[in-house]
């Protein structure tokens, strides 16, 4: 096992993904969910077998669509022992700000760097709707708080008033996400500046499938100076591109995408899902800093999708 | 106003069981507007008991009494009364009450929870019972419809979100923009419901003020929404009869 306890300088990149988007390179993230249950082994195999040695660094994400299972910390700590660089993805649904806060400074002590601020789905959206929503903070919070406590406080104060002092401060790199393809673009914009100047280092975004659309949303924000990772996700249907259009929030996947799946044999349709990814890479690398790609437990084909996008 | 709707009838009728003299009372405050609560709907309620009553009445006894000829007296062995007042959050106007409580050995309230609340601390030996499940702040929207306005958050946001309130209509009570479930202008939750910061944004746009939204909005206090417990108002000027202050 390697030591969790990484000390990191206090200027300078702390992890494998700020110094490699820092350095101008394309990079490339992928993304794991824990198992509903302790049986976490088939996503860190799969993480060790397709991503380790092909992406900079993975998504874990935390209870993701509000299905409860196992969480993105622990998953984060055990990639980090595996030699992968996790991306720990944080809802601010299940934990008000002393249990972001402590997740935080234990995710530090675990040797976790990349943090992911996200709200999070509804709990209605999920498996536990009857659960309390907390939302204490919004990501912009979350961002806020992670600033916070790399100046060396936290969000309380001592009983006299004075903000609290840390033994043993934390340096994170913070992202946060955006929908660039959504009907109506100028409030993602706000927030994304909002998320920008409560520190947010580097973006992932939302599903993309119209890359002119991402072009112009890439141009809109040209005044914002923070990397951008593309986020793909493996349509493994015509079905599944419907379902997108009609359900997911910010998603449009073009009628022409869903026709190549449509007419793809069954055989076929991974191939066909491979060469779509790739392509839209191809479209949209030139305008943006890297690729998030997010296939749905069809991690074998990240390496396929790299090689498609011409970029192995 | 205060919205509420009223609960089951069932579930009203279990927690009447082994109460022999009810007394339903109305508050004719919110809960008459709202149509769940007021003298109609204690009527109501109060008819739909002792229906309640004979129909269990005849199933415990109905079988052997039909054997020897008897039947079930009308309203079984429940006394139902109907009573109703202006309000039930007021001290003032329980005097106004038409029957006496001594008579009954239980109190069905058709007011809010805060009626509910208020007569058990003025009336601690009797049980204060709730027919309705109070449910949000709201107005009334449209005929025979009421919508949630205010959360009653103790830090009234409105001045700079357009009048649109997030805390109340943003299903996660946002405070910096939409998040990733805004939908053509719904939200995730349900695309019946507006998302309340594309509203905001709609409002703030028309007026001017998209400066509004772009302010950063630090995390909220939420010791002002019962995050210190139990929260009172004073006006100390008023505070002569401190008798009432309890």
């Amino acid at each position: 096992m390697t030591e969790p306890h990484v000390e990191t300088p206090a200027t300078g990149p702390v992890s494998k993904l700020q110094a490699e988007l820092d350095s101008g390179k394309f990079v490339f993230t992928g993304e794991i969910g824990p198992a509903k249950g302790t049986n976490v082994e088939k996503c860190l195999h799969e993480a060790e077998e397709y991503l380790k040695h092909t992406v900079t660094a993975v998504n874990v994400t935390d209870i993701q669509t509000a299905v409860m299972r196992t969480g993105s910390l622990s998953v984060s700590h055990m990639l980090t022992d595996r030699g992968i660089e996790p991306v720990y993805q944080m809802v601010t649904r299940d934990r008000n700000r002393l249990g972001l806060q402590s997740d935080l400074l234990s995710a530090y002590c675990l040797g976790v760097r990349n943090v992911l601020a996200l709200t999070g789905d509804h709990v209605s959206m999920g498996d536990h709707p009857d659960a309390k929503p907390v939302y204490d903070l919004d990501s912009v919070g979350l961002l806020e708080a992670m600033s916070t406590l790399e100046r060396g406080s936290d969000m309380g104060s001592d009983a006299k008033g004075n903000p609290n002092v840390l033994d043993g401060v934390p340096r994170f790199f913070k992202g946060c996400a955006v929908t660039p393809c959504t009907e109506e673009v100028e409030p993602q914009i706000i927030k994304l500046e909002k998320k920008v100047q409560a520190g947010a280092q580097f973006v992932q975004t939302q599903a993309v499938y119209d890359p002119e659309a991402f072009e112009r949303f890439m141009e809109k924000i040209a005044h914002i100076k923070v990397p951008v990772l593309v986020g793909i996700v493996m349509l493994k249907n015509a079905g599944m591109a419907r379902y997108m259009n009609s359900s997911v929030p910010g998603v449009f996947v073009p009628e022409s995408i869903i026709q190549r799946l449509v007419k793809a044999s069954k055989d076929d349709k991974q191939k066909v899902s491979i060469d779509i990814c790739g392509e839209l890479i191809q479209k949209m690398k030139h305008c943006c800093q890297g690729a998030h790609l997010m296939t749905l437990g069809w991690d074998h084909c990240v390496p396929a999708i790299i090689q498609a996008a011409g970029l192995a | 106003m205060i919205v509420a709707e009223r609960k089951p009838l069932n579930e009203i009728v279990q927690s009447l069981a082994g109460r022999k003299r009810v007394l339903v009372l109305g508050c004719g405050g919110c809960v008459a507007v709202c149509c769940s609560g007021g003298e109609k709907q204690a009527e109501l309620l109060g008819e739909q008991l002792k229906l309640a009553a004979q129909v269990a009445c005849k199933a415990a006894s109905g079988g052997e009494e039909a054997a020897r000829g008897g039947t079930a007296a009308p309203g079984g062995k429940v006394e139902i009364t109907v009573d109703c007042i202006t309000r039930q959050c007021d001290r003032e106007f329980f005097a106004n009450m038409k029957h006496d409580l001594k008579d009954f050995d239980v109190v069905l309230s058709t007011a809010c929870g805060v009626g509910v609340g208020y007569m058990t601390a003025l009336y601690p030996e009797k049980v204060i019972l709730p027919a309705l499940n109070t449910t949000f702040y709201g107005a009334n929207v449209a005929p025979g419809q009421w919508q949630e306005f205010c959360h009653g958050c103790g830090d009234c946001v409105l001045a700079w979100t357009g009048g649109v309130c997030p805390i109340a209509r943003c299903s996660k009570s946002l405070i910096n923009g939409a998040c990733g479930g805004t939908n053509h202008g719904k939200c995730e939750v349900s695309k019946d419901m507006d998302c309340a910061w594309y509203l905001i944004y709609k409002r703030l746009k028309e007026l001017g003020r998209l400066e509004d939204l772009r302010k950063m909005r630090p995390a909220r206090q939420w010791s002002k929404d019962r995050g210190k417990g139990v929260r009172r108002l004073t006006h100390e000027e008023l505070m002569q009869d401190t008798e009432v202050q309890k």
